[in-house]
């Protein structure tokens, strides 16, 4: 193995498990997030006892969730029961893997064993530095490294893809779960939860397809330089980023789609029988599933790490110019990612006590009957636009299309919220309840 | 020949993947394990009953289903596969140039064709949850 390649695979791993570890002491944290954002919302204090303001809360629950009792239901497949959230933990977990999380790195190090002794030495760790230098010679040998190292730890070519691929993976842990449990409850949770993840996933893929329209690549950090060059796509592809939103919150089940798991009438949904650590799998599942949603919203639609108004190319300066990249534009770019994915994360928890929960009917109207249609237009309607801008009015300039793009968008969008629906497609809450039969029972009074 | 010369190259973005792959499946057996290992486990004919509200256990939960999640499932079929057939339409569309408007309107096309059997589905009433 060549020098560069273990360089590349050194690194790559070292990436890996920063972002590994973020994201699961991001999610623990997350769940303190989640009850510290309710309880705000509610007026009343939330955790508080264990650590500072209730900072240790996500330790105690995980160590408490590690030694709890497990419980295997007589009646379960032992074996489904015990893949099941494994199968739901994996992908959720891959898909963190393909994010770019912060601008690429350029990095020109010879010989890294030498480059940590003359770090070590500068910090008058002299000694030190001569042994881990040498440890370090003694196991991988010569390690060198020249180029540019992207933020994501896999810049896939078709980073795109692996997510919409994989995270239609995690229907199977929900599905398996809720089977194999052999428990009603569970059985309904998880026939329901994989009707909706397959109905909304429709639905996400169609309304993602303008972003291709407009990048013409599939890669996230080709789809993020486009964004630099031209505008954030949340201007010319608002009702996009609307659409792939709304299924998000159906993908992560969340409310108001959280009809697998409704406390009121399934208990927990397809996680009834499962306690100890195979619970707090599902869990760390949902959240980073909606880390990722997150994630993957900010970086299509508002630049991912991409620093307002800066620019990394020279070509298309930002208003305030253009910077280098460097360790410094590194650590300022993921802190803007971090930013606007917490953002996001931010409004999920705030629409959870917003809006109810659908009735199960509306929800899958709402997938196949609106949104579905909805995106499938929108595309034809976006892909006719750029035709005609492109070949029809002569424009160029990105930033001048996607202004023109902005101005329909917002035509669209008076169509969509001002006229579109109303009751007519989604029946409203209190359709059903008018009885009927022959008029009000005599004596009974009307209640205004 | 040079196929084999450039393969390492062209794949170097997957070898991360496959590293990650590996990490993540090995957390995951750890954290199976790890809660298998440290937990007590006392069995008891209730503990280990299913689920039902603190009711006694009625019958098998292994009972027939609506039909309604094999047509959700069947149509979610055909219509990712249409838009797995929408993904390179979308990302050639703007490098072709002047065949632009040809693939508009094979896009346009495949939307009718579409539409028709969308149509369909929705008026016998596989839309329709009651």
């Amino acid at each position: 193995m060549s020098p560069e390649l273990k360089g590349f695979i050194l690194l790559s791993i070292l990436k890996m498990l920063v972002v590994f570890t973020v994201v699961l002491v991001g999610v623990a944290l997350l769940t303190l997030m989640e009850r510290k954002v309710s309880a705000w919302m509610q007026n009343r204090r939330g955790p508080n006892r264990v650590g500072w303001a209730g900072l240790l809360q996500p330790a105690a629950d995980g160590l408490k969730n590690i030694v709890k009792e497990e419980t295997f239901p007589a009646v379960a497949n032992t074996g489904l029961f015990l893949l099941a959230p494994a199968m739901a933990f994996i992908p959720a977990l891959l898909l963190s893997g393909v994010i770019p999380w912060a601008a690429p790195l350029p990095i020109s190090v010879d010989d890294f064993g030498e480059a940590i002794h003359a770090g070590l030495t500068s910090l008058y760790l002299e000694p030190t530095g001569r042994f881990i230098s040498w440890l370090f010679h003694l196991v991988f040998g010569p390690v060198s490294f020249h180029g540019v190292l992207s933020g994501a730890v896999a810049d896939l070519p078709v980073g795109f893809l692996f997510i919409l691929a994989v995270s239609s993976l995690g229907v199977y842990g929900i599905a398996l779960a809720g089977w194999s449990s052999n428990s009603k409850y569970a059985l309904l949770g998880g026939l329901r939860s994989s009707a909706q993840m397959v109905s909304y996933e429709v639905a996400m893929g169609v309304s993602l397809i303008p972003v291709l329209l407009l990048s013409g690549n599939v890669s996230f950090s080709e789809i993020i330089n486009r964004q630099q060059a031209g505008t954030w796509y949340i201007f010319p592809l608002f009702l996009s980023f609307f659409l792939y939103f709304v299924s998000g919150f159906a993908e992560t089940n969340r409310l108001p789609f959280d009809l697998p798991e409704a406390e009121s009438e399934l208990i927990a949904g397809y996680h009834t029988e499962y306690s100890a650590m195979k619970f707090s799998m599902f869990f760390i599942a949902e959240y980073s599933n909606v880390v990722t949603v997150s994630a993957v919203a900010s970086a299509l639609f508002f630049g991912g790490w991409d620093v307002p108004f800066i620019s990394v190319d020279p070509a298309h300066p930002g208003l305030l110019g253009t910077v280098n990249l460097g360790l410094l534009f590194t650590l300022l770019s993921a802190l803007v990612m971090f930013v606007k994915t917490m953002t996001f994360i931010f409004v999920v928890m705030w629409i959870r006590w917003t809006l109810p929960r659908f009735r199960y009917d509306q929800l899958m109207a709402l997938g196949w009957k609106v949104m579905l249609p909805m995106a499938l237009g929108y595309v034809m309607i976006i892909s006719t636009a750029i035709y005609v801008i492109e070949h029809g009015l002569g424009i160029e300039s990105a930033r001048t299309q996607s202004w023109i793009l902005f101005g329909l968008n917002l035509i669209l969008a008076y169509g969509v919220f001002g006229l579109l629906d109303r009751g007519r497609i989604v029946s409203g809450s209190n359709s059903r309840t008018r009885v009927p039969g022959p008029g009000p029972v005599a004596g009974a009074r009307r209640v205004a | 020949m040079k196929f084999f010369t450039k393969a390492p190259l062209m794949f170097q973005p997957y070898i991360p993947l496959l590293i990650l792959i590996g990490f993540v499946v090995a957390n995951a057996i750890l954290m199976l394990g790890l809660s298998h290992v440290l937990s007590t486990y006392r069995r008891t004919p209730v503990k280990i009953a299913p689920y039902e509200s603190g009711m006694p256990v009625l019958g098998d939960a292994r009972e027939r289903f609506s039909v309604k999640f094999y047509l959700i499932a069947m149509l979610f079929i055909v219509f990712d596969i249409e838009t797995v057939f929408m993904i390179p339409w979308a990302v050639a569309f703007r490098q072709l140039g002047q065949m632009s408007g040809m693939l508009l309107i094979e896009m346009f096309v495949f939307m009718a064709i579409l539409g028709v059997g969308y149509v369909y589905v929705w008026k016998r009433g596989a839309l329709q949850w009651d």
